[in-house]
């Protein structure tokens, strides 16, 4: 794991949080375990380091914002929000049960701390648009994040939303791209190609970094650059891997959407110990 | 007769509204001038946000800012506010519960001369079909003004239809406005009329008519398509034959809504004015509701024609 040597704490984190995720993904029997773990860092960096956050009261307006554009790996969110203390980590295993508060996309409704009910790509961008615009408009001083998919880069909307943030110089948002380079139909780059992510954003009037999305010190330096950036957004393109930390997952479009079987689980965990 | 555009009655309750209440924010898609939201940035720059020819970003980003507090109104058409942002208003909207008002101008028919692109006849049916969504469909300039006041006031999610057109003054300061609740204008025995929108206008006169014919038609406002005023309906329908008169098609639009109470609770004769499943065309708005059927003589026709099938 290189440099994430450096980063016990934040190593053991983020190994909880895989396991989190494989539990209640097998536990659900359905689910996106590939695009949760490609995230495991980025989020354990944001949840555990960076974020102005108070679980005892997750309607802080002082709080820093984050949205998970890529609805689909609310796994890797419900595993953050339950290890930061937002609910208990017991209730993962009902993820996608009837009358559970852990929705198959995020439910900002039943779930205090989701703060953006996501599920139809796209739409995470414009949204912390409007959170960062709320934010400059009363004088508050908190952080927008938002979490994108590489092939949700394919829908038109995103790029209405980041023309809008270099429009409005919304340097109180700080976008991140989990670029594990898959989507359900193969290669991103096969599949529609959104090459190049860091010249198109920079195009569009954002500051643009690529980092090895699985490496603490990269993600926690570009995360503290973003924020000293003035006068237009900034955009991180995390370089990961799906899948990432359970062998048979890693780089396997086919673990987009599907659940680990009984023996799978065991196998996955067993590897995460 | 004193006229007024529903969407200019929309622009200058925005700014009202937004002298009392600090939260109010505005966003439009280039269409500020149209859609009247230019009075609003006028006043209150920093609180108006022109989020370009961006619809499904208009809607997003209003959904960003509700979530931080604030009270959007996101304007635009009502052809773009409802089909190219369907799935915003949809999932980013109404599903979350969010307090997003969508003022959507330039709908139905009397868009006139743009044509069928830009003349919304389904949005009523699209965003009645959306749980949470309230839907509110004002007769005239004072109604709007109101309706945007309550609008504000309710929290969740308000589809506010508006149109192009000057319209026919019917309701002074003392009317009141309460959303889900219907306003008779006239009362009948022989027949009720339930209208929205422009419509209530050609609903009145239609009366009149069909006094002079010695026939006593109730007449009723139902200015809230979503939540109906169930007892409006059933009231209307003790007079044995109800007519509903819409400026959009009769599948799934107030109609359909009234309908589905008769069908169920209280079988009367029933017919429905309305666009005949088509799209419109380019024309004069006067010329547009005369050859889809949407005036004053069709209503009169169609009450007359429920007069043999009445018990």
């Amino acid at each position: 794991m290189g440099l994430t040597a450096d980063f016990p704490e934040l190593t053991a984190t983020a190994r909880r949080l895989r396991r989190h995720i494989i539990r209640m993904v097998g536990a659900a029997g359905s689910g996106h375990p590939g695009g949760s773990l490609s995230a495991v860092e980025i989020m354990t960096a944001l949840y555990f380091k960076v974020m102005r956050l108070d679980p005892a009261r997750p309607d802080w307006p002082e709080r820093d914002r984050f949205v998970l554009s890529k609805g689909h790996a609310a796994p890797v969110l419900y595993a953050a929000l339950a290890e930061r203390g937002f609910f208990p980590v017991e209730r993962i295993t009902t993820l996608r049960q009837l009358g559970s508060p852990l929705q198959g996309h995020p439910d900002r409704k039943v779930l205090p701390g989701v703060e953006v009910s996501t599920g139809s790509l796209g739409h995470g961008l414009a949204v912390a648009n409007g959170m960062a615009l709320a934010g400059r408009l009363d004088g508050r001083d908190y952080h927008v994040y938002v979490l994108l998919g590489d092939g949700e880069l394919e829908e038109g909307m995103v790029w209405e939303g980041a023309m809008a943030a270099a429009h409005y110089h919304l340097d109180n948002l700080t976008a991140i791209v989990d670029h594990n380079h898959l989507q359900i139909d193969g290669r991103v780059e096969d599949v529609m190609s959104p090459e190049p992510v860091a010249d198109k954003f920079r195009a569009f009037g954002w500051e643009a970094k690529t980092i090895d999305g699985h490496d603490f010190g990269q993600i926690l330096a570009a995360l503290a650059w973003a924020r000293q950036v003035k006068g237009k957004p900034a955009i991180i393109i995390a370089e990961t891997i799906k899948g990432k930390g359970v062998s048979f997952m890693e780089n396997e479009a086919g673990w987009h959407g599907k659940a680990p079987k009984p023996e799978e689980v065991e196998k996955a965990l067993a590897e995460l110990a | 007769m004193t006229k007024i555009a529903t969407r200019e009655a929309y622009g200058r309750a925005l700014v009202e509204l937004g002298r009392q209440n600090s939260q109010v924010v505005v966003l439009d898609a280039d269409l500020s001038k149209s859609t009247m939201t230019h009075y609003f940035a006028q006043e209150f720059p920093e609180r108006f946000f022109n989020m370009g020819i961006a619809e499904q970003s208009l809607m997003a980003t209003a959904a960003g800012l509700a979530l931080s507090g604030k009270i959007p109104f996101a304007s635009t058409f009502a052809v773009f506010a409802t089909g190219r942002a369907y799935d915003q208003v949809r999932n980013g909207i109404a599903y979350p519960k969010v307090n997003v008002k969508i003022g959507a101008t330039h709908a139905g028919l009397t868009v006139g001369e743009d044509g069928a692109s830009h003349q919304a006849i389904e949005d009523i049916a699209l965003m009645r079909a959306i749980p949470n969504m309230t839907v509110i469909v004002p007769a005239d300039g004072e109604e709007t003004r109101q309706a945007v006041f309550a609008a504000a006031a309710h929290q969740g999610p308000v589809y506010l239809r508006l149109g192009r057109p000057a319209v026919p003054v019917i309701y002074n300061e003392n009317y009141q406005f309460q959303i889900g609740r219907a306003h008779t204008l006239r009362q009948g025995k022989d027949a009720a009329i339930i209208a929205c929108g422009v419509m209530v206008h050609e609903a009145l006169k239609a009366a009149e008519e069909l006094a002079a014919a010695g026939l006593d038609v109730m007449v009723v406002n139902m200015s809230t398509i979503k939540p109906l005023d169930r007892e409006a309906v059933l009231a209307a329908a003790a007079t044995g034959a109800v007519v509903t008169a819409e400026e959009h098609t009769v599948i799934g639009g107030l109609g359909s809504a009234v309908a589905e109470v008769l069908a169920t609770e209280k079988p009367v004769p029933l017919a429905m004015v309305g666009i005949r499943d088509t799209f419109g065309e380019s024309g004069k708005p006067d010329e547009l509701m005369a050859k889809y059927g949407l005036t004053a003589a069709d209503i009169v026709a169609a009450v007359k024609g429920l007069k043999g099938k009445k018990d």
